[in-house]
């Protein structure tokens, strides 16, 4: 009897879930929503929920309606394949992650093996922000797909930049020490070295990823080694707390940076008062002057209370969208190959494409910097006064580099 | 490298006397009652916390002297309704109950004020630069840190060191039943100790809480170096608290500063001559390693003197 009762127990709520999975699709969104990383984290859940409100108030992907399921994955992979167990379990055939390229390789290699191993009940990866180039070269996988331009992307397009900027004389490298944050500072120094080998890397330096609560030692190493430039791929706290720490100290330098605009970022550059000092690099920005793309930032602040941090979710969503009606199923398997060089028209504006060889979405860069505001920059950071303006854009064509990815194909 | 040795100094004294801060709670309570709180860095979170939200509804000063008396409150509690009912159980219940209450105030508080950082601000009067050294800028906030630190360091060893209620308090943690039989309420003493203790974290939290990030995660992050603290300084012993803060804030921050490997002493290894682990080790600056040398240093002390610094009792 009681063996008869356990197993109701355990097979009634999988019935449910059959029953509920035939009108909704559920992405599982497996990211930080506690400790260092949960700004960013909780910024993306919101996103995401945004944009799949958005979606189900025009009716949806094929009729069906969009579900985003939070799993709090606490920026640690192990953690991260417990949720997308438990989330597949659940009926997730969508999952979505993007803080902490660790957190990415484990996932992605994860998601190939189930596949393998359960034909039928595939499971696609969405990645909308783990930078780490091997994602795509070595360690691609069929099932692995990014929409965030790669470390390597975006460090060829900053160094481009930096190239034509005489000023930069020695430059600082701090960045998170994991994969991610390693692939930086070999990329900064590579790419440097070749294109401006008169700039001196006064220093290189690694810190624990998300541990770190007070910068002032590492600012007043910076200091002392008389950079005129940093370059950090750092994000979430470890962003904001080192531009916190140099506006405390009162570093003058010039910032080139992946994230500065995360939580909290905004306002300590305005405190350090460096105007139009620190870059960013993107894949679009509230003040990029497309005119779609800044009625969507308009309609997302005024819903959700954020500036859009992930232009790139929109495109992940909507792509989905796409390639879900092009193979008219929202069969995961059936999905990957629509997706596959799949062109799209990015939010920012310009065509951007999913590239069959490695699974990587190319699309135009920005590089922009933060300060006051011109007049036909009406979006703000934070409260501050302070916006993003456009320095350089990067077109698709010229953002595409080459892979080294030998894809295993089903 | 003068400015970087000056500045490290700073960096260190000011994140010493933090931690100083925080620990000194912690030392009275254990000195006092025997006690090892591990509920004590939650109490220093619920400080930052109470303090963020009391800033928002009366202001940062009233929230400074107000939400540390919450904590305090919050303590005693926990003491007489608590602790006070595990002590005949021994040590070990009270141990756990305190390791369940962390648990507890760390997923109330992610109730509350959810998980991601809280936007707690230094207080309009102190955010200017104090002084500025080779063009480093010191926050008056900081200093304000420092004053609170040094004030608190004080008080207290006057006031268990020359007052009568310092006399009482260490007198009923030997002879509880003569200074029962003296007419004063052992139970009462406890509990007001307790609460002291709690106060101090909280008092530390709200002062910290601006400085370095409020958040549900605060307490997890900063619970293993406080133990490092104490046991460094030795069980029980406020001076010894004192300097083990000192030392593990200027020891951390050097560390940082120095870009050191056994590559550099001793000259890179051929990498073709051994595995690449090895020379990956070899490569590994001090800096790098940093954020691991307090736990270092309380292996270390462990081993060679089980007691701490200046501790008179063995752990």
């Amino acid at each position: 009897m009681r063996k008869l009762t356990l197993a109701i127990a355990v097979i009634a709520p999988m019935l449910g879930h059959a029953a509920s999975a035939e009108d909704t699709i559920k992405i599982g969104y497996i990211d930080p929503l506690s400790g260092g990383g949960a700004s960013v984290g909780e910024g993306g859940l919101k996103t995401f929920q945004y944009l799949a409100e958005e979606m189900n108030a025009k009716g949806g992907i094929l009729g069906k309606k969009i579900e985003i399921v939070g799993l709090d994955n606490k920026t640690n992979p192990q953690e991260s394949l417990v949720q997308a167990q438990k989330a597949i379990d659940s009926g997730v055939r969508f999952i979505t992650q993007g803080n902490g390229s660790s957190v990415a390789a484990a996932l992605s290699d994860f998601v190939t093996k189930n596949n393998t191993r359960n034909p039928g009940k595939e499971v696609l990866y969405f990645n909308y922000a783990a930078v780490d180039p091997s994602l795509t070269n070595d360690k691609c996988s069929y099932w692995h797909f990014r929409w965030d331009a790669g470390s390597d992307i975006k460090m060829e397009a900053l160094t481009n930049y930096m190239k034509d900027t005489p000023s930069i004389k020695k430059v600082y490298l701090i960045n998170q020490d994991y994969s991610f944050g390693q692939s930086v500072r070999s990329d900064a120094r590579k790419m440097l070295g070749a294109k401006r080998p008169d700039i001196q890397i006064v220093g290189d330096e690694l810190h624990p990823l998300l541990k770190v609560t007070d910068f002032s030692p590492y600012i007043a190493k910076i200091k002392a080694s008389g950079a005129d430039s940093v370059v950090t791929g750092n994000w979430g706290q470890d962003i904001a707390l080192l531009l916190k720490a140099a506006a405390d100290a009162g570093l003058k330098v010039n910032w080139y940076t992946y994230y500065a605009g995360g939580a909290g970022g905004p306002t300590a550059i305005k405190q350090t008062g460096l105007d139009h000092q620190v870059f960013q690099i993107t894949e679009g920005f509230a003040n990029s002057g497309n005119q779609s793309a800044m009625d969507f930032e308009k309609a997302f602040r005024a819903k959700v209370g954020l500036s859009l941090w992930y232009p790139r979710a929109v495109n992940e969503m909507r792509m989905f969208k796409a390639a879900a009606e092009k193979a008219n199923s929202i069969d995961p398997v059936k999905v990957a190959a629509a997706l596959e060089d799949l062109k799209f028209e990015v939010l920012d504006g310009g065509q951007g494409l999913m590239r069959k060889d490695d699974h990587q979405f190319f699309q135009p860069i920005y590089i922009s910097s933060f300060g006051k505001l011109a007049a036909n920059e009406p979006f703000d950071e934070e409260n501050t006064g302070w916006g993003w303006h456009l320095v350089s854009k990067v077109d698709t064509a010229q953002a595409m580099v080459s892979t080294t990815c030998k894809m295993a194909r089903p | 490298m003068l400015e970087l040795i000056v500045i490290s100094t700073l960096n260190g004294v000011l994140f010493g006397m933090l931690l100083f801060l925080l620990s000194s709670g912690l030392t009275v309570i254990f000195s006092m009652m025997g006690v090892l709180n591990f509920a004590h860095a939650s109490f220093y979170m619920l400080g930052a916390f109470f303090g963020f939200q009391l800033t928002k509804w009366i202001g940062f000063w009233p929230a400074l002297v107000l939400a540390p008396l919450l904590v305090g409150a919050i303590g005693m509690a926990v003491e007489r309704y608590g602790l006070r009912n595990t002590h005949k159980h021994g040590h070990v219940a009270e141990l756990l109950l305190t390791f369940g209450l962390a648990f507890a105030i760390e997923e109330i508080v992610s109730m509350i004020w959810g998980k991601s950082p809280v936007d707690y601000r230094v207080p309009a009067l102190l955010d200017f630069p104090a002084f500025t050294i080779f063009s480093t800028n010191y926050p008056a906030y900081k200093l304000f840190m420092l004053g609170v630190s040094v004030v608190i360091f004080v008080a207290l060893l006057i006031v268990l060191k020359r007052t009568r209620v310092g006399l009482i308090v260490q007198a009923a943690l030997t002879h509880p039943h003569m200074v029962g039989h003296l007419g004063h309420n052992v139970g009462r003493v406890f509990m007001a100790v307790f609460g002291v203790g709690s106060a101090l974290a909280g008092l530390a939290g709200v002062i910290a809480g601006p400085a370095l990030v409020t958040q549900s995660d605060m307490a997890a992050a900063l619970g293993p170096i406080l133990f490092v603290v104490i046991v460094f300084g030795g069980l029980g012993s406020l001076p010894g608290a004192f300097i083990a803060s000192l030392v593990i804030g200027l020891v951390q921050t050097f560390a940082v500063a120095l870009d050191g490997s056994l590559a550099s002493a001793f000259g890179p290894l051929d990498p073709s001559a051994g595995p690449s682990v090895l020379t990956d080790i070899w490569n590994v600056t001090i800096a790098q390693v940093a954020p691991i040398v307090p736990y270092l240093l309380l292996v270390i002390i462990l081993i060679v003197r089980p007691m701490g610094l200046m501790g008179t009792r063995e752990s």
